[in-house]
């Protein structure tokens, strides 16, 4: 039964074995068919994601990073933040509930790289700013079991003594126009200079962030000290930008799976 | 080893190593007051040790006369096996330490370098990259020789491939450290290393096409075709993962050239298939070569061999996305992954069926000798991990397993039961061969290791499953008024003993590698020597089978 059920494939198995008996006499015949096989599954399911339109959806009103918050994204990564954190909540009842929205690929469309997680030893960040007060970030980061007995995250002490580094500023944005965030001329050229007023409401430099970042740009010491500009500073403003560059996850009413 | 090379040889290897001295001076000066600077340092004493290493030897006059034709080239092999085994005892060293720090977040130095998410990589890269990948460089040479009963075309390609390897990984590690890091997970270290590692990579290539091509055999044994497509896959993964501008030529920060959606679906199909082609392809390699060779019998099934060769290389091609269910990726994407990592059981298991099948009428050899043992448990670990990721991939079962220790339990059910004990027990198999001596050093030292391993790696996937598992049903528990029950703190504080036991597991695994390391050592010393075993490439004339053939 088994065997005349098996007989088709057999003869196609058959033929595919007289085949390779011969291709592996031939490291070139090899090497071309590991590389034309291996292709496929890669061609047929990352390139169509760069030109089907749906892949990510239009929000209007999405705004790019301060430099200052940048800055801050880059100090996440450096910390490796994105092993116990994951930006990225799934369409599923309990994320939303727990979270908010589910993420929509729009808000990440200016993230390179992106930072949705593998692993959460700690909660989803997606709609983290604005949850927490500044203070709260700061002394969280400062000593986090100070503000969360059970906490097993790392202290970042000396986020609040670091002074943030600024003059590569404009490189960075300057580099990630090269590969997509539509950043301008006059925002490259200003980078380091709005990163310091951004933490400083009083100053001359605060109107010029938020003409070109736009009115609703957090301006503030984020780490309660205003003289300087800290890691921490960078660190927070990034925090508290986390899930509030579009409003458009908020605006779809959000189908959630069981 | 270095007065084995000829003389223009040797000098060869000095101007390289110069110039890498003099690339990581034009790094430290250029990269000042950069992290970049900092990884200028290692490079320039990297380079500066290995020079210093060469010099008094540059006048020593020629080698003796010997037929190249007529022997094996086995030092490069020696030096990347015991460098895989100082890798293993750091890597896995740094595991139980991150391990420890999730149970007890304080035990941990002040500075910023101490912290769980710089040493994570440490140990994820160091095992896979460190241990794994100096492993499978140390085993492709070999097996690449002896299958193809040719010497390496060069005496010095081999030793830029390990060597230059190594100069990677050092990179890595110390930059994840100093906080040098692109965030995309086993794909961490900078433009500059991966550029480094480009060149690397082709030279290995290069060398293993050209090896196979002296070849004394018709046919190409099944061995080589996993390392090739080790070499190439993983080749074309990390080129197209690694696509980044860089913030300035002196720095060490850079941006990935994809973004959100694309760029996640890019790193997973490299991360996935990391898992596929660097600790999957190659490590078949070095059980379709071992693992007969050790029970003395030929391999099963030919047909089978095929069947799980290409079967791998298309199927896991597409799986990657499977770590990105319910995710802001397109529907579609998600569900041909899906579709595809179920598929790919039948590859899966058709070479973890062809190895157990392998040792039908050797079990008595199982039962008494640990080195196959080894062999033997880390094919059925093969075959029970890719049962599990086949599992974890339907999407339902993966809503509760995703971001969970699920997760790492799977990952460690085949970082430790399949790819360590296969490396081990290679090891184990090729040590006293290449050494000439009549066996390891101490056979009780294997059988130790073998037990700590096995139950280290037993205790760390069951701690990981049950708290993965908890982990997940606690987020999704409602109460009767249709809320939710825990908060996710409920859900942390729940998974401290596990995060213990996972110590625990971690630390029997470590100690049973530390045995490893010095059994290798004592045995390169002190072991009894054995005449010659005939091991070189036959005279064509002979023509016998380097490995008898399967059915």
């Amino acid at each position: 039964m088994l065997d005349k059920l098996l007989k088709p494939f057999k003869r196609a198995f058959d033929f595919q074995a007289r085949t390779h008996y011969k291709t592996e006499r031939h490291s070139m015949a090899l090497t071309i068919g590991i590389i034309a096989v291996a292709s496929v599954g890669g061609m047929v399911e990352i390139a169509p994601l760069f030109t089907i339109d749906d892949t990510v959806e239009t929000a209007e009103d999405m705004r790019l990073y301060t430099p200052l918050e940048q800055a801050g994204r880059d100090i996440y990564i450096r910390e490796g933040c994105y092993a116990c954190h994951s930006q990225m909540i799934r369409t599923l009842r309990d994320e939303v509930e727990r979270y908010g929205p589910y993420s929509l690929a729009a808000e990440s469309q200016y993230d390179h790289p992106m930072l949705w997680g593998s692993k959460r030893t700690g909660p989803d960040l997606a709609r983290l700013g604005g949850k927490y007060s500044d203070d709260w970030q700061t002394r969280h980061l400062i000593d986090p079991r100070a503000v969360v007995p059970e906490s097993i995250m790392p202290s970042y002490a000396f986020l609040q003594t670091d002074v943030l580094e600024t003059a590569s500023l404009p490189d960075r944005l300057a580099a990630l126009r090269v590969v997509g965030v539509p950043y301008t001329d006059e925002q490259i050229a200003n980078a380091s200079a709005d990163a310091a007023a951004q933490t400083l409401p009083d100053s001359d430099g605060a109107g010029g962030v938020s003409e070109r970042y736009g009115e609703a740009t957090n301006i503030r010491a984020f780490d309660g000290n205003p003289g300087l500009v800290t890691e921490m500073d960078a660190l927070v403003a990034y925090l508290q930008i986390l899930g509030r560059l579009t409003d458009l996850p908020h605006q779809i009413e959000p189908e959630a799976e069981e | 080893m270095i007065m084995k090379l000829t003389g223009a040889e040797r000098q060869t290897a000095l101007i390289l190593c110069i110039a890498v001295t003099l690339v990581g001076l034009v790094m430290a000066a250029a990269g000042q007051g950069d992290l970049m600077g900092m990884q200028g340092w290692v490079v320039l004493a990297y380079g500066g040790a290995l020079t210093l290493l060469l010099m008094p030897y540059i006048d020593a006059g020629e080698p003796a006369k010997e037929d190249r034709e007529a022997s094996y080239y086995d030092d490069p092999t020696k030096a990347g096996i015991i460098i895989a085994m100082f890798w293993a005892v750091i890597a896995m060293g740094m595991g139980v330490w991150v391990a420890a720090m999730l149970a007890w977040p304080e035990l941990r130095f002040d500075g910023a370098w101490s912290s769980f998410g710089r040493l994570r990589p440490v140990h994820t890269s160091g095992v896979i990259f460190g241990f794994g990948g100096n492993a499978l460089i140390a085993t492709s040479f070999h097996v690449m020789q002896r299958t193809s009963r040719a010497r390496m075309p060069s005496q010095l390609t081999p030793w830029f491939v390990l060597l230059g390897y190594n100069l990677f990984c050092i990179v890595a590690a110390s930059g994840y450290v100093m906080g040098v890091t692109q965030s995309k997970e086993y794909a961490e270290p900078e433009w500059y290393a991966d550029i480094w590692l480009v060149v690397v990579w082709v030279s290995y290539f290069a060398l293993y096409l050209r090896t196979l091509a002296r070849r004394k055999e018709p046919h190409i044994y099944v061995a080589n075709w996993y390392y090739l497509a080790f070499i190439l896959v993983v080749a074309m993964l990390h080129i197209v993962n690694n696509l980044a501008v860089p913030a300035s030529w002196t720095g060490a920060k850079s941006y990935s050239a994809f973004s959100g959606v694309q760029d996640a679906m890019t790193q997973w199909w490299y991360g996935h298939n990391a898992v596929a082609f660097f600790l999957t392809s190659g490590f078949l390699g070095m059980l379709y070569y071992f693992l007969p060779k050790r029970a003395e019998r030929p391999i099963y099934s030919y047909r089978l061999s095929i069947l799980s060769f290409w079967g791998i290389t298309f199927f896991y091609m597409w799986a990657g996305s499977h770590h990105l269910h319910y995710t802001a990726l397109p529907h579609w994407v998600q569900t041909l992954g899906m579709t595809f990592s179920i598929m790919l059981l039948v590859p899966s298991w058709a070479s973890a069926g062809n190895a157990l099948m392998t040792l039908n009428g050797a079990w008595h050899k199982v039962r008494d000798d640990a080195t196959l043992r080894f062999m033997m448990v880390a094919a059925v670990f093969y075959g029970l991990s890719t049962f599990e990721g086949s599992f974890m991939a339907i999407r339902p079962v993966n809503s509760l397993s995703h971001y969970t220790d699920w997760t790492i339990g799977h990952v460690h059910a085949g970082a430790m039961g399949w790819v360590a004990l296969i490396t081990f027990g290679s090891i184990y198999a090729v040590v006293p061969l290449l050494w000439q001596r009549k066996g390891m050093y101490s056979w009780k030292a294997v059988e130790w290791h073998f037990w700590l391993a096995l139950s280290g790696t037993v205790i760390y996937v069951f701690a990981m499953w049950n708290s993965g598992v908890i982990q997940g049903l606690m987020w999704r528990t409602y109460t009767e008024a249709g809320t939710l029950r825990y908060a996710f703190l409920d859900s942390m504080t729940a998974m401290h003993p596990y995060y213990v036991a996972r110590t625990i597991g971690g630390l029997l695994f470590l100690i049973g590698a530390c045995i490893g390391l010095w059994n290798v050592l004592m045995t390169v010393r002190h072991a009894p020597a054995q005449a010659t075993e005939r091991d070189h490439p036959s005279l064509p004339e002979t023509n016998e089978p380097a490995l008898p053939a399967a059915e």
